[in-house]
């Protein structure tokens, strides 16, 4: 996890709010080049909706969020798709094409993006699946995969362009404990070997200790981050009951300092 | 230093000398990819010679690349050599190469896919039968049974679907009537004016939209706006696993969810149907009218024309219709497959299948009627 002091992703004082109702504010945090980076909160606290904020799918009050040093907020148009081509995003449910096999899935991308011919638009796409683990299932269809090759699949999809930060929403929702556990291994593995900056939220605290270099923790009540660090230091250290009670899983506050 | 550039070196003894520069990334790869390979096939070197030291910046693309030119070298049975590669990208190359690639399953011929599409429509056919004899059989078996207990018949749900397949489509069923009835009239008119008989405009029309197009015409509109609702909606809940929620529940999803729709639907054919018939003899009469004839005259000669067979005959049929295409809406909406496109795959097949049974039920009416003798 060779993590380099060089932000790629600064959100810089956002509010995000529904109408009246304000989801968080004043949000402030930085993701470094190549780091695991994960966000964390209770049921409810606004996580996902800080995700699809940090991909412009719902636009702050105020604030920016800096992808390499240009605004997705403000971008319109070829900037914006030059923004959109550095980053790539897994939805929970792998949000895969259902009516196109896994190579068109990936090759769709290719071809919007590229101009590559089809021999090679194939060629790539079949790299990614190799690096996923589904070199046998191109010429699948979504359905006929499981739920983790499901989530593999939207992976090899999102990397197609080989962007520079991968976003993943709730990866291990919905897997068995083993498959869960490979696809952690799959992203340590893509961080490691291809310096991807993964941005994820998740609740699974396994995953958490596995992949994360650092976190950073919503708050539902303040509406803004009530802590940040490496999940052992704040599972063990934070000065914040409710923190150290979500990582111990405990039902009841942990009121011991 | 960005810059990507191609330079191609015939070495003798047959090498064949690559030279790639600068960035390899998906913009600039793709405009070198064709040239890159076309050189490395038409060439067919024994040796093929790749420098890459002068690549700054590889990404996954630009591995293709690489992997694809020592494809077709290997394929060329040739040998390859990449120097200079910098470590990071040669750790990618392995990473990445997918090494034998899965093939997309083989077109067969022509006459094997005609053959086994043929055999596969036949076989669809076959239990597409099966399934709606099956589901009809489960449907009378449920109704029969609500019929001995009212007190298990969701009424609330009944008069809800009742009034938006019935009380809300009364305008577009009134508006198409009212049109239908003018159209005809009027076409009537022009041919029968040659012989002096646009009197017997009344006729044709009132027989015509009683005995057949009333009813179909409403069953038509009622295919297309209930039929696909059903299919669509009972489709929505088979993707997001309602129906197994019911099933599990202990609700049985036929007398929960079809049979109130089932008896909404058989119910309320026949009232749009009149609505049909009644704004149907508005518009002959308005034609009547306007080409000169009393409203008398034409009253007097639509009921010397017609008798309750004629609208009870068309009314009959209704509860068919009604019933065809409730039946046919909550199948397909039950037999949704997942996926995005499912409910509206779903959807169309109810609107076709409907419409395509209602005209068959028409027909097999017209048949037992001239049997019948009415």
């Amino acid at each position: 996890m060779g993590v380099n002091a060089k932000p790629i992703i600064k959100v810089e004082d956002v509010t995000i709010a529904y109408g009246d109702f304000v989801v968080m504010k004043d949000i402030n945090f930085e993701v470094q080049q190549g780091e695991v980076f994960i966000i964390l909160g209770g049921s409810g606290c606004g996580k996902s909706t800080l995700l699809k904020n940090m991909i412009s799918l719902v636009r702050p009050v105020t604030g920016k969020v800096l992808i390499d040093g240009k605004d997705i907020v403000t971008a319109e148009g070829p900037e914006l798709r030059e923004i959109l081509k550095t980053i790539g995003v897994m939805y929970q449910n792998g949000a895969l094409f259902g009516s196109m096999n896994i190579m068109e899935n990936i090759c769709l991308i290719l071809e919007e993006f590229t101009d590559l011919p089809r021999d090679a638009r194939e060629l790539v796409a079949n790299m990614r699946l190799k690096v996923v683990g589904l070199e046998g299932s191109a010429y699948k269809m979504p359905s006929e995969l499981s739920g983790g090759m499901r989530k593999r699949a939207a992976i090899a999809r999102a990397m197609a362009l080989d962007p520079k930060i991968l976003f993943l929403d709730e990866p291990g929702a919905g897997l068995d404990p083993i498959t869960s556990a490979q696809l952690d291994e799959l992203i340590l593995e893509l961080s490691r070997s291809l310096k991807i900056t993964f941005v994820i939220v998740t609740h699974e605290l396994p995953s958490i200790f596995a992949v994360a270099d650092r976190v950073i923790m919503l708050d539902k009540e303040t509406k803004t981050i009530i802590a940040t660090g490496k999940p052992d230091e704040l599972r063990d250290k934070s000065d914040n009951a409710w923190v150290r009670q979500f990582f111990n899983r405990r039902a009841k506050a942990d009121t011991s300092t | 230093m960005n810059e990507t550039s191609l330079n191609c070196q015939t070495l003798k003894e047959s090498k064949l000398r690559l030279t790639i520069s600068g960035r390899l990334d998906a913009d600039s790869t793709s405009s070198l990819w064709l040239e890159a390979v076309k050189k490395v096939s038409d060439g067919k070197p024994k040796a093929l010679e790749i420098d890459a030291s002068e690549i700054n910046y590889c990404d996954g693309v630009g591995i293709g690349l690489l992997l694809k030119l020592k494809e077709k070298q290997e394929a060329n049975k040739g040998s390859i050599q990449i120097v200079g590669l910098k470590p990071e990208f040669e750790q990618l190359m392995t990473l990445f190469d997918p090494g034998q690639l899965s093939e997309p399953e083989r077109k067969l011929s022509l006459f094997r896919r005609a053959a086994e599409q043929t055999g596969k429509a036949v076989v669809d056919f076959l239990r597409e039968m099966q399934s709606q004899i099956t589901f009809t059989g489960e449907v009378c078996v449920k109704l029969i049974n609500t019929l001995f207990h009212l007190r298990s018949l969701r009424w609330k749900d009944t008069f809800l679907i009742a009034e938006k397949s019935g009380a809300n489509a009364v305008g577009i069923t009134a508006l198409l009537g009212f049109l239908i009835g003018v159209i005809l009239a009027f076409q009537a008119a022009i041919a029968m004016k040659n012989f002096g008989a646009e009197i017997y405009v009344a006729d044709l029309v009132v027989i015509v939209l009683f005995r057949e197009l009333g009813p179909l015409l409403t069953a038509f509109v009622l295919a297309a706006r209930t039929g696909s609702a059903f299919a669509a909606e009972i489709g929505t809940m088979k993707v997001n696993e309602e129906i197994d929620a019911l099933t599990t529940m202990g609700l049985e999803p036929v007398r929960f969810l079809v049979i109130p729709r089932m008896l909404a639907a058989v119910f309320v054919t026949p009232l749009l149907t009149m609505f049909n018939n009644l704004f149907g003899i508005i518009g002959c009469g308005f034609v009547m009218v306007s080409i000169g004839f009393a409203p008398i005259t034409f009253l007097n000669r639509m009921q010397e024309a017609t008798d309750l067979t004629d609208l009870f005959g068309g009314l009959v049929k209704t509860f068919v219709f009604g019933s065809l295409i409730a039946s046919i809406g909550c199948l397909r909406g039950l037999q949704t497959k997942t996926g995005a496109s499912a409910v509206g795959d779903s959807a169309t097949r109810a609107v076709v299948t409907s419409i395509v049974a209602i005209v068959l039920a028409d027909g097999v009416f017209a048949v037992v009627y001239y049997f019948l003798g009415i």
